[in-house]
């Protein structure tokens, strides 16, 4: 894939970069868990649509792969993660998050059942360590497989139109959080139904000697559905809007805070949904169990914000006044679909009620003065933008 | 393993392993009106601390051969005296033998009269080893209590802080200073500080470094010093009781009976069975379960978390630090059967039914330690010998005689494996000892060796470690054996710890069973 010493080219290239950067307009790339990524390619508006219009391509083949496999490997995730991975089907995927003793979050990611006793996780961040160190007493085979396995996802309302243009027999049966493999020509995908927009989506999982020939094939296929690629900025709108949180803006993994108080709970981050006390022993549960009798002190939650102005990095105070500070914005984001000023914050107790009112302390950078408003906001439900079609089967033709 | 079957009785409290710790654990726990099963997986009690024929007509104390530890109080609060125990030898002295001259003595106990060492380390002796007395008396109450926990608002833990900080700051200003200045030393430096003579030297360092993964210049063994005199104040000096240390253990395993404590052996303990996140009792190799809401374990941490309770009913976190605890050991034993009585270049008889070291100086058990931190044993180790059968001649076949020495170092794991380094390790052994001891070697009949392999194997203890884990700073007092467990409680529900592993460490003392009987009893859990 890339043979320069790493002291030369510190980032790695995915199989997609090529194309990527052919289609690159405005050269914006970030690195991304090693990688080089897009970005924009070329306006976050345009992208952000056709995520909510069209189709449209991700490159996520940094996100950080893992293979689990063993005799042992279902004990293993369930002692790993807080919800009860025995539920969990061959050829289906669930969202998990996993915590340290205190019941802090580690990360969070996805667990594919790709066999009886074959797993893959997928993570933000690299932690083979824990890993490992979760894998004694258990009959268990752990690999980083990142590199063996370039990825792309493909959402959008005509995403599933796009995939049988491109020769995916089938993929309208293709239900949430199913997965299925397809060939087209020499090219095999395996397909699941997931995604980080909250739209119709696919995640497409293949050998990356194989990558392009397939981007190519998606691109020609897609073109009447509206397809376009898409960088991390248009994704990082639709991410806010369907309620789901990204790992180093609304929490810092329990690994890398350097104070305790600054990790964060799955209660506290409103994933006790994930947490399963009943399905027997997992890390963290005991500090979790005494967490839950206390109560938290403060949660995660969504806000609905006066005006049009996102309330990036903003305080969050009880009252007009801004005298008691009671949390901070942690994502916020105009929302062109629901044309809402909407955020999530982390706000102390008792304030993250739903329905509560708060003000959020916004500044507004206009030519370089800088200006400051108080503005009301509403505690409200997540997520703030969930279209029936993300669930449908078989999706409408479109 | 088997389906469960239940057994109909239950106990209040169910004790693994019945080494000394459990017994003593067992013990206090009956006398306070609890029903007690002790479940030990040997054919007989006392664990490290136990005597057995390894000769026909030889009996030896397998592992443990002196008593120094266990304090005068407990052996008469819990009337060990009833149930058969007697010392042969109460008051044994300490030879530091010499391949080149005469022995040092030392005496018995640290007030006995210097003899053999230069004038000026002859005069400096009785004030050092006051000191270090005086030190050692101020840590000793810690001891005998529970650690407190540091970081909680519970008042008991912040007065136990309190009461260890007025003892030291009591010390006065001089002692405290020092206290604090050589806690952390290497206990090399510190006998360079005071002494001339190598063979002095050498004796005094070897209390430092035995039974401990340290070399003398390794820092902390100062540490591990003060905590054996501290551990030493209030019991008897160096003893040797009638029958080995297994006569201590059955006397304990009586006086655990006479308070109402049941005692099983040749029942080993498959697992620690959980309900609802508390313990629910154990369920033995044999497939039987047995009911209890408590269950103290006197096993080793190692096997005790990941044998008998297993990772998955543990955090991550927890489990990496029980499986990063050090305990591999260094420590091997070796017993003959002698036609006659050894006769050790310049010793007399009172020494002979004393002490004797093989630790000519400081130097020599560097060199020693230096080949297991490579996975080899020393190619010139270092000694402690006993003649058991000249204070008790019941242990040996009249007239014939048994030897007992602890022999370091031989590490637990051999870069060439002991298989096939077993034979050797034994002939240096045998030939060291010869050096000193001319003839010794002809009047062998029968031999035993046993090292951390065969310790772990025989006895139990994952390492064959003479303490279950270290006893290092990092495994020390507030945070022994680990963090999450170092108040004999465990993050289980109902399950203690009583072993070694736990504060204040091993040897034959029960400081760490009474002490854990007492949390058990604290926590009111019936
Ligand atoms: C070579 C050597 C020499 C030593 N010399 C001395 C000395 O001279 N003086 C001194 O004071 N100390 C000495 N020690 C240290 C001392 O022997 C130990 O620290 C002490 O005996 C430990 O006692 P314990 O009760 O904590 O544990 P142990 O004696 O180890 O008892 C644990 C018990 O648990 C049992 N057990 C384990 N697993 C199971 C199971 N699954 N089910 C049921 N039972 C189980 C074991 O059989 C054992 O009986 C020596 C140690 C060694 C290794």
């Amino acid at each position: 894939m890339n043979n320069a010493p790493h002291f030369k080219q510190p980032l790695l290239t995915t199989p997609f970069h090529a194309r990527a950067r052919a289609l690159s307009q405005l050269d914006s790339f970030i690195p991304w868990a090693g990688y080089t990524t897009v970005d924009v390619f070329s306006s976050v508006e345009q992208e952000y649509f056709a995520i909510r219009n069209a189709t449209t391509v991700y490159d996520l083949t940094p996100m950080v792969k893992y293979r689990i496999a063993g005799p042992g490997a279902t004990a293993y995730l369930n002692r790993l993660v807080t919800r009860d991975v025995g539920k969990l089907k061959p050829n289906r995927v669930a969202y998990c998050v996993w915590c340290n003793d205190a019941g802090h979050l580690i990360d969070d990611g996805t667990i594919f059942r790709l066999g009886e006793s074959e797993y893959r996780l997928c993570t933000a961040e690299r932690q083979i360590d824990w890993l490992l160190d979760s894998a004694i007493g258990f009959d268990v085979e752990i690999a980083e497989v990142t590199e063996e396995i370039a990825a792309l996802a493909l959402q959008g309302p005509t995403s599933c139109a796009a995939l049988k243009d491109y020769g995916l027999v089938g993929i309208e049966a293709l239900k949430p959080f199913e997965i299925r493999h397809f060939a087209v020509g020499a090219n095999e995908v395996m397909v699941s139904r997931t995604g980080f927009t909250g739209d119709l989506g696919y995640e497409l999982w293949m050998r990356p000697e194989q990558a392009e020939g397939i981007w190519d094939g998606l691109m020609a296929a897609g073109s009447a559905r509206g397809i376009r690629p898409i960088g991390s900025m248009a994704l990082n709108v639709a991410r806010i809007e369907a309620g789901f949180l990204l790992p180093n803006a609304d929490f810092v993994s329990a690994e890398q805070t350097i104070y305790t108080e600054r990790a964060r709970s799955p209660l506290e981050l409103g994933l006790e949904w994930l947490v399963d006390f009943k399905k027997g022993h997992f890390t963290g549960r005991r500090a979790l169990l005494a967490e839950e009798r206390r109560g938290v002190r403060r949660r995660l939650v969504g806000l609905d914000i006066d005006g049009n102005k996102p309330a990036h990095n903003a305080l969050v105070y009880d009252d007009r006044s801004g005298k008691r500070e009671i949390g901070s914005v942690t994502s916020a984001v105009w929302s062109p679909t629901c044309k809402r000023n909407i955020a999530f914050a982390m706000l102390a107790a008792p304030h993250f009620k739903l329905g509560s009112e708060v003000w959020a302390d916004i500044y507004l950078n206009r030519e370089l003065v800088w200006e400051r408003r108080m503005v009301r906001a509403r505690v409200v439900d997540k997520p703030f933008y969930a279209p029936e079609r993300r669930r449908v089967t078989p999706p409408a033709n479109h | 393993m088997a389906n469960a079957v239940s057994t109909d009785v239950r106990y209040d409290c169910i004790v693994i392993g019945g080494g000394h710790n459990g017994l003593v654990c067992a013990a206090y726990l009956a006398r306070s009106g609890r029903s007690v099963l002790v479940l030990e997986a040997a054919e007989r009690v006392g664990g490290a601390a136990v005597t057995r024929d390894f000769a026909p007509g030889y009996r030896v104390s397998s592992c443990a051969h002196l008593l120094h530890l266990m304090p005068q109080a407990m052996i008469k609060e819990l009337d060990l005296g009833a149930y058969g125990f007697k010392l042969a030898n109460a008051a044994m002295p300490t030879t530091a033998l010499s391949q080149s001259g005469a022995p040092l003595a030392l005496g018995v106990g640290d007030t006995g009269a210097l003899m053999g060492a230069s004038r000026a380390d002859t005069l400096a002796y009785p004030a050092y080893a006051a000191r270090l007395r005086r030190l050692a008396r101020a840590l000793q109450p810690i001891m005998t209590s529970v650690p407190p926990r540091l970081g909680t608002d519970a008042w008991s833990d912040r007065l136990a802080l309190l009461r260890m900080a007025w003892r030291i700051r009591r010390l006065g200003r001089s002692d405290m200073r020092e206290l604090l200045r050589i806690v952390g030393m290497n206990v090399y430096d510190l006998l360079e500080e005071h002494f001339d003579t190598p063979l002095l030297k050498g004796a005094l360092g070897f209390d430092a470094v035995l039974g401990t993964n340290f070399g003398p210049r390794t820092p902390g063994t100062v540490l591990t010093l003060l905590y054996r005199l501290a551990a030493h104040e209030g019991s008897s000096i160096l003893a040797q009781p009638v029958g080995g240390l297994g006569a201590l253990s059955d006397a304990l395993g009586k006086a655990a009976i006479a308070a109402g404590a049941t005692i099983r052996t040749g029942a080993a303990v498959g697992r620690i069975s959980l309900q609802e996140d508390r313990v629910q009792g154990v369920v033995l190799q044999s497939g039987e379960a047995i009911a209890a809401p408590v269950v103290i374990s006197s096993c080793d941490p190692k096997t005790t978390f990941l044998g008998l309770l297993g990772s998955d009913q543990l955090d991550t976190g927890f489990v990496r630090r029980v499986s990063h605890l050090r305990s591999r050991g260094l420590a091997a034993k070796l017993h003959l059967a002698l036609d006659a009585r050894p006769s050790f270049t310049g010793l007399g008889a009172e020494g002979l039914a004393g002490r004797l070291l093989i630790a000519p100086s400081l130097e020599f058990i560097e060199h020693a330690y230096n080949h297991a931190k490579y996975g080899e044993f020393s190619a010139e180790p270092i000694f402690e010998i006993t003649v058991p059968s000249v204070n008790d001649p019941s242990l040996a076949p009249p007239g014939k005689h048994v030897l007992s020495a602890i022999i370091q170092y031989a590490p637990y794991t051999l870069a060439a494996g002991w298989d096939r380094q077993q034979q050797r390790f034994m002939d240096l052994a045998i030939d060291t000892l010869e050096r000193y001891a001319p003839g010794l070697r002809a009047s062998v009949s029968c031999t035993e060796l046993l090292t951390p392999r065969d310790i772990e194997q025989q006895f139990r203890i994952t390492g064959g470690h003479w303490h279950h884990v270290d006893l290092a700073f990092d495994q020390f007092f507030m945070v022994r054996p680990l963090p999450g467990a170092a108040q004999y409680q465990t993050p289980v529900a109902g399950l203690y710890l009583c072993g070694a592993g736990c504060h204040p460490g091993g040897g034959v003392m029960g400081a760490a069973g009474r002490n854990a009987a007492q949390q058990v009893l604290k926590a009111g859990a019936r």
